[in-house]
């Protein structure tokens, strides 16, 4: 490492910026390829039941329509589960098969597949596919189906079910002199990412094939195809260079992937299947959530216990699991707690990690129910906070590898203004306004996984890092750019980062904060494997290199020079040219410190301030002000950093006040699967959002890395909704509160 | 790639646009819309397709120098108009000043809702109806972006808004 902090830790424009503000960055749908078919994918129309019988003869008989496939003449699917559960987010249960059987699990389950010569060929084609069905009741309402709620008999692989009870949280709360026990729920959200999931496979000849697709990591839709079409790896190669949004809907291979390859094996040649926003409807989701949150307390606000249950839904097919009340036995000290989970199956797709998966929802009950006991007890909210304060992972009985909450409350409240807040609710007002002010603490898993990098340097001194990770919207290319720049103390004009590419060296997928942490220690680790080898070769060429260790050495824009004797430089030039190759290359793994981790709880932690604005006589409700305090450990790239916070925010803001994916709860289809009815917050909703960064010293990994993905939207949700009880005086414990139910 | 449409089906109608300064001739089916015509046929990717109804203007492209939702428009509804896409703005090495600010102002994550932004933005300013944060942010709201860089890129606007009234103030 320089003494110099050169790139690391400064606001670098993001490398890509360039490609994406002119159109230049391909996505998966965007990939032109000579003699190429278009898929159309018709779905169907009942949400349980089976086919009696598909039309497809007008299809068939339509300009340009090249194949129509479905399960009727079989496809030549594998028809047991086990090559399909070869996917790295696969679920306990049976995954969902396209075209396996006659039988239909959720409302817009793909029917049939249509292949023409045109976009719209195939579109229109696919439009005069109908069915006869024999349509079963399906089940979709939550409420209902909670009365056959069931604990998961398997857990979800590498996601704890709650912990054990501590304490005795019955008996306390009922000792208690503050009591407070009450049902939240949260609806059911879509991730609606821009870019539709979309794949384009090219049909390369030999039964080779590039598959351009969404994902959040090339080599699980690699690994999936292999085992689904029984490929040979070498001949498959997974290519995903941008990815336009997924919040952890682009974890799983979705029936775009399958489908087109299915397509494209089928008729020996390349196809591009794109989904419908309204087909975007058909696969993973956040699942409608219960929650029923009591609290109990001493009059001098120290929890005595807290007991958090939540039935969560799931398909009938699949049992997905976030156990969302987890981290409700580890925000505050408490002795006595009480964490339940159970699934309740619906006739819908399965539902799907979506940024914050399980911490969203439930701290937003957590932290909605000790709003409403700091109001009870008349102590202020942040006090209330502060009075409670853990210092270790009761959960896991671990202390953590560094927390700076306190600082969080400490600084977010200062740039806010919390000190203004009246204790009394509808107590504050601007003209016809109620002014309300709220706030709520976040919390997530600081985690890392496994990734190999390699740091090519090439006779012109240019570097290369490549990692077969995922840059979703992140800024991975930037900060792995600003780490390798930094780490050879190359300019970063002179570093490119490559991603995204089966080829590539190993990663996993991209999810659960844990990318910053583990691609860029693993580039980090390939850079400095790679300095060791341009030392080596320099101790050969240079005699006054002969007994340098690389702590002697320097690395600049110019080669490697002895650090007591600037004037002892190696040309980057000459030291490749005298390996005998193009490039000097390392290759890397990273791998988490166990030891470490078996030691401490990290996590990160957010305190968030909200100021809503609420029309007092038509109940619009507006935010105002949003100031997130984040505790993230180091901060890589303070303004890529911030842009995840940002956009986590407004996404927990649609969460609070707009976002819901609504059934119809006879016929089981989802009624505003579009853009238009299911409201995202736009521009006009997104408020000033102020982001602070608290110091952070943590040392899970060499660099200092906590991860950003998720806690941005973690807390806000509780946030504003206490925000818009402060502002009314009216307490709505579902969320989203649109305005009928306030008025 | 064929660009024009030799396929049986409907007939086909020729339609004539410039898009980016360049006239194109082209034979296609009534069915095909403008933002179809530029992705599929003319390999102009740059304009995005979030909804194909209208509904997130990711499509946004400048239709004789007014913003349009090019997944609303039928080509042949369009022939003989001028088409400015996203690639028609600038080029990497050569950004337009809208495309400027939106990096200067990280305005953009997964960078798909980016070009209808940036496209939508520069007709805002041509349009001179936006003079306040708020308003930019009203006029600019046919614009979803799920990654949520709204504040950034008001400031982005924000930034070529108080740069070209500088630059005007500076001619006078
Ligand atoms: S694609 Fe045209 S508005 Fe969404
Ligand atoms: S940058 Fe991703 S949708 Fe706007």
């Amino acid at each position: 490492m320089n003494d110099v902090l050169a790139y690391v830790g400064r606001p670098q424009p993001r490398v890509d910026g360039p490609l994406k503000v002119t159109g230049r960055a391909r996505y998966a749908a965007e990939v032109a390829v000579e003699g190429m078919a278009y898929g159309a994918v018709a779905s169907s129309a009942i949400a349980r039941g089976r086919i009696r019988s598909l039309h497809l003869a007008a299809a068939k008989a339509a300009p340009g329509v090249i194949a129509v496939l479905s399960h009727e003449r079989d496809p030549g699917l594998p028809d047991e589960d086990d090559p399909y559960l070869k996917d790295m987010g696969a679920v306990p249960g049976s995954p969902f098969r396209p075209f396996c059987d006659d039988r239909i699990h959720f409302s817009g389950q793909p029917i049939a597949l249509v292949i023409a010569d045109s976009h719209e060929h195939a579109r229109d084609a696919a439009a005069l596919i109908t069915a006869d069905y024999d349509a079963e009741t399906p089940q979709v309402d939550l409420m209902a189906a909670k009365a056959a709620a069931y604990v998961p008999p398997e857990p979800r692989s590498g996601i704890p079910p709650p912990p054990p009870p501590r304490g005795d949280a019955q008996a306390a709360f009922a000792a208690a002199p503050v009591r407070l026990q009450e049902d939240y729920r949260v609806a059911a959200e879509h991730h609606n990412p821009m870019e539709t999931m979309a794949t384009t496979v090219v049909w390369e000849g030999d039964g080779r094939l590039a598959i351009h697709t969404k994902t959040q990591g090339v080599n699980n839709p690699k690994t999936y195809v292999c085992a689904v079409f029984g490929l040979d790896p070498d001949a498959v190669r997974v290519i995903s260079p941008f990815v336009g949004g997924a919040f952890g809907m682009a974890l799983r291979p979705h029936y775009d992937l399958l489908l087109a390859t299915l397509a494209a094996l089928t008729l020996k040649r390349s196809v591009r299947l794109t989904l419908t926003r309204q087909q975007m409807y058909t696969m993973g989701w956040r699942p409608d959530t219960l929650h029923t949150v009591a609290l109990s307390a001493s009059e001098d606000g120290r929890l005595t216990s807290i007991r958090h249950a939540a039935v969560q839904a799931t398909s009938r097919y699949e049992d997905y699991q976030e156990p969302t009340v987890n981290w409700s036995g580890l925000l505050y000290a408490c002795p006595n707690v009480t964490l339940s989970y159970e699934l309740a199956k619906l006739d819908t797709s399965t539902p799907s990690d979506m940024r914050a998966p399980g911490a969203a929802l439930g701290l937003y009950a957590l932290e909605a129910a000790m709003d409403e006991l700091a109001s009870r007890l008349k102590i202020d909210p942040l006090e209330l906070r502060l009075r409670n304060y853990a210092e270790r992972d009761f959960n896991e009985d671990k202390p953590f590898s560094s927390k700076e909450l306190k600082a969080c409350y400490r600084q977010g409240a200062e740039r806010f203004g919390w000190d203004r807040r009246r204790p009394e609710p509808r107590s504050m007002r601007d003209g016809s306004e109620l002014v309300g002010l709220g706030m709520a603490t976040g919390c997530w898993e600081a985690m890392m996984q496994p990734h190999a990098a390699r740091a090519t340097l090439d006779a012109e001194g240019r570097l290369e890092v490549a990692c077969g990770t995922a840059d979703i919207g992140t800024g991975a290319y930037t900060i792995l750019s600003q780490i390798a720049a930094e780490a050879l103390g190359l300019p970063i004009e002179r570093v490119t980062a490559k991603l995204g590419d089966t080829t590539l060296p190993k990663a996993p997928v991209e999810g659960g904060s844990w990318g910053a942490a583990s691609a860029g220690s693993a580039v980090q680790a390939a850079c400095a494997a790679l300095k060791e080898k341009l030392l080596a070769q320099a101790r050969g060429m240079n005699g006054a290199f002969a007994n340098a260790a690389i702590a002697h050495a320097r690395f600049t824009a110019d080669g490697v020079a002895l650090a007591s004797d600037p004037a002892a430089t190696v040309a980057y030039a000459d030291l490749v040219r005298a390996a005998g190759g193009d490039g000097i290359a390392a290759e890397t793994e990273f791998e988490p410190d166990e030891e470490f981790t078996k030691k401490y709880a990290s996590y990160t932690h957010s305190a968030v301030f909200a100021e809503v604005r609420v029309d007092e006589e038509l109940g619009v409700i507006r935010v105002a002000r949003l100031v997130s305090a984040v505790a993230a450990g180091r901060i890589l790239n303070p303004a890529t950093a911030r842009s995840q916070i940002l956009g986590g925010a407004v996404m927990g803001l649609g969460m609070a006040l707009h976002e819901e994916t609504v059934w119809d709860a006879t016929l089981g289809r989802i009624m505003n699967a579009n853009l238009g009815e299911y409201h995202i917050p736009s521009h006009a909703d997104a408020p000033d959002i102020e982001v602070i960064f608290v110091d952070e010293d943590d040392r899970a990994n060499p660099l200092g890395v906590k991860g950003l993905g998720e806690i941005g939207i973690v807390g806000v949700a509780a946030a504003i909704a206490n925000a818009v009880f402060h502002a009314t005086g009216r307490r709505v414990r579902h969320l989203p509160i649109t305005l009928d139910k306030l008025l | 790639m064929d660009q024009n449409d030799r396929r049986p089906g409907a007939e086909l109608v020729p339609v004539t646009l410039v898009v980016n300064g360049e006239t194109r001739r082209l034979e296609i089916e009534p069915a095909v819309t403008l933002l179809d015509l530029l992705r599929e046929r003319l390999h102009l990717t740059g304009t995005k397709k979030g909804c194909d109804q209208g509904q997130c203007g990711a499509c946004t492209v400048l239709v004789d120098g007014r913003r349009v939702n090019a997944c609303l428009q039928l080509a042949v509804m369009r022939d003989g108009c001028d088409v400015v896409t996203i690639e028609g703005l600038g080029t990497p090495d050569d950004l337009h000043p809208m495309q400027a600010a939106f990096v200067a102002r990280d305005a953009f994550q997964c960078g798909y809702c980016t070009p209808g932004q940036i496209c939508s933005a520069v007709a805002l300013v041509a349009e001179g109806q936006a003079r306040t944060p708020d308003e930019i942010r009203e006029l600019m709201s046919g614009n979803l972006c799920r990654c949520g860089a709204y504040s950034n890129i008001a400031a982005a606007i924000g930034d070529v808004m108080a740069g070209a009234a500088g630059a005007k103030e500076a001619a006078e």
